[in-house]
């Protein structure tokens, strides 16, 4: 008999469609009848609540600065209209009305930086310059006293640029000492293991609110007479100090998890010790817990409001500010909420998109 | 006969208070010489080559490569590394770099080699071995044998005297065995001295000019390949070679 020769069948295409709407409906909407009918019920829940919450939110709404109006529309339609008469305490909480041009455009600057230092092009070593910038910018434009500026002290500062100015400073300063005390607390040498476990152990011993008071009021005792440094700089450093211990803990995480022959390749190759860090282990590492430390960046910007508590009024704080004392549109928080709900939301959920896009950039090397 | 370029002098080496894996070995190396290493797991092969480039300490005795005692100095131990290139079972590529950077890291930030001179080096390495093309790729978009041969080649860049293979086949899928084995085989033939723990016999029957068995620890033979093969002394030797050539 002749042997049997080898004929490759040629690729074919897949039965069906399995692309576009309606294959994408059945097979995640209408799968099996179980799924078909949950599809079902929550649609039918959609449309017996959009339009109650349709009325309440734009059609029975009161967008104007009545409260008189506000008053009669209550229960039946929102009160927007409180955040029209109270935007600007809201935003910038008591920083002199006149000059709330200044937080406002420092804001900007300072959010443009943001926005700028997440896209790649701008990866380059001018960053650092442009950040330097960004912080002479806000700093004159928010403490004044030079160019003419009416000076402005640090505890009228509030509302969203001091939000957004400790978020982004507090995150910046803990990265690098996360990732060194990270390092160090799986140091050889015992001295530096045991400072670093010390302090991350002692830290997250402690609530957020206890170290922003101990920084702001217990601090100042142990200062020699006379010396003072800014409130705002002691509470930055308390959050700093904070958000490093737990960054700490997320990127020896990702340390942990470089496998042992990563650094015995490096050892063979003569790498030096921080040549292997900074080249081999922490790349990997870090992108590693792209989502861990995101997370961990998203609640720091959040609790950032905690700062209140040493009257620092910062968004959350400036709310309070605006409408506890105001008989007349204190009834009307639940929107005001609403309203820098929608702010802190919009922060976040671009944090968490951009972490979505890093985390693919740094998995091209995984994708086959 | 000249000085050896690997001396092992009486050394012992134990994990924790219990395990004794390497027992008073005994060992010269010439240079150019290819020594094959085998025996059953946990006899210590992988410990002793690894004790070459010091990713092993030993409590014992004396290891000297290359006229350099091998110490707790560390510049000694920088000075050998330097000598020594090495070869994983795991490959231990790193994955976050290109093919291209896995070799130009160690000549660009140990050797202090210009950027543009470490890539000539690492893409004469690469054509060595037969895998220049995929130069830009990423190590996780290679075949087992591919990210081998590229392991091999980036140790070569540093240019040493040296090198240890580590059981280099034992990960790969049979098909990918041999094209990581002739790139070996013509390693061997350019007079670079070899150690290499290997089950690989037709390896060691072709290239080896002395193979050594290992069992708990020790030294248990070595001889030409022929004369291990067709004479094997030792009783330990012959059943070892009996299970892993009879099928």
């Amino acid at each position: 008999m002749a042997a049997d020769t080898f004929k490759p069948i040629a690729p074919r295409p897949p039965p069906g469609r399995t692309e576009g709407l309606l294959p994408w409906l059945r097979r995640n909407l209408f799968s099996d009848w179980k799924s078909s009918l949950a599809t079902l019920v929550l649609v039918g829940l959609v449309l017996y609540l959009l339009p109650s919450l349709a009325q309440w939110g734009l059609f029975q709404a009161v967008f104007g600065a009545d409260a008189n109006a506000c008053q009669a529309a209550r229960g039946t339609g929102a009160c927007w209209g409180v955040v029209t008469e109270k935007w600007r305490v809201i935003i910038f909480g008591r920083y002199p009305y006149e000059q709330q041009w200044r937080p406002e455009i420092a804001t900007i600057v300072m959010v443009l930086g943001l926005v700028l230092s997440c896209v790649r092009w701008f990866w380059k070593p001018w960053l650092a310059l442009l950040w330097v910038g960004v912080l002479a910018v806000f700093f004159t434009l928010m403490g004044g006293g030079i160019l003419g500026l009416e000076p402005v002290r640090t505890d009228l500062w509030g509302g969203l640029p001091l939000t957004v100015m400790l978020a982004t400073l507090s995150i910046f300063l803990a990265f690098p000492i996360a990732v060194l005390v990270a390092l160090g607390r799986r140091s050889k040498l015992p001295a530096i293991r045991t400072a670093c476990i010390v302090y991350i152990e002692l830290i997250r011993g402690v609530p957020l609110i206890s170290v922003l008071f101990m920084a702001s009021f217990m601090f100042p005792l142990f200062m020699p007479q006379g010396t003072s440094i800014d409130v705002l700089v002691r509470v930055l450093v308390g959050i700093t100090l904070f958000a490093a211990a737990y960054m700490a803990e997320i990127v020896r995480g990702g340390l942990q998890a470089i496998p042992k022959g990563q650094l015995e390749a490096a050892d063979t190759l003569g790498l030096s010790y921080w040549q292997t860090q900074r080249k081999i282990v922490l790349p990997q590492a870090l992108a590693m817990v792209v989502p861990s430390m995101m997370n961990n960046f998203i609640s720091i910007f959040k609790d950032t409001s905690l700062v209140t508590i040493v009257s620092l009024y910062e968004l959350t704080g400036a709310l309070g500010l605006a409408l506890n004392s105001d008989v007349e549109w204190r009834p009307f928080k639940i929107e005001a909420y609403l309203f820098i709900t929608a702010i802190y939301f919009a922060f976040c959920f671009a944090m968490s998109r951009y972490s979505l896009w890093v985390e693919k950039q740094v998995s091209v090397s995984r994708t086959r | 006969m000249t000085e050896p370029i690997v001396r092992f002098d009486k050394v012992n080496k134990w994990y924790g208070n219990d395990f004794h894996v390497l027992r008073d070995i005994d060992l010269d190396v010439a240079k150019g010489e290819r020594i094959v290493i085998c025996g059953p797991s946990g006899s210590g092969k992988s410990t002793l080559i690894r004790c070459v480039n010091a990713l092993e300490e030993y409590q014992q005795g004396r290891v000297t490569v290359d006229g350099i005692a091998l110490t707790d100095d560390v510049k000694a131990v920088e000075q050998v590394r330097k000598q020594v290139g090495m070869v994983f079972q795991q490959f231990n590529l790193f994955p976050h770099l290109t093919v291209l950077e896995n070799l130009t890291l160690a000549p660009m930030w140990v050797g202090h080699l210009p950027k543009k001179e470490a890539e000539e080096r690492a893409m004469a390495q690469l054509k060595r071995v037969r895998i220049a093309e995929q130069a830009r790729k990423y190590p996780l978009q290679l075949s087992g044998g591919q990210q081998q041969r590229v392991a091999i080649a980036r140790a070569l860049c540093l240019t040493p005297k040296i090198m240890l293979f580590d059981e280099p086949t034992s990960a790969l899928d049979p098909e990918m065995i041999n094209e990581v084995l002739d790139v070996m085989i013509e390693l061997a033939g350019q007079g670079i001295t070899m150690l290499c723990v290997t089950h690989e016999m037709g390896f060691a029957r072709s290239v080896a000019d002395r193979v050594i068995f290992m069992d708990q620890g020790q030294i248990v033979e070595q001889n030409a390949p022929e004369a291990f093969f067709a004479n094997p002394q030792n009783e330990r030797t012959r059943d070892f070679l009996s299970k892993i050539i009879a099928h």
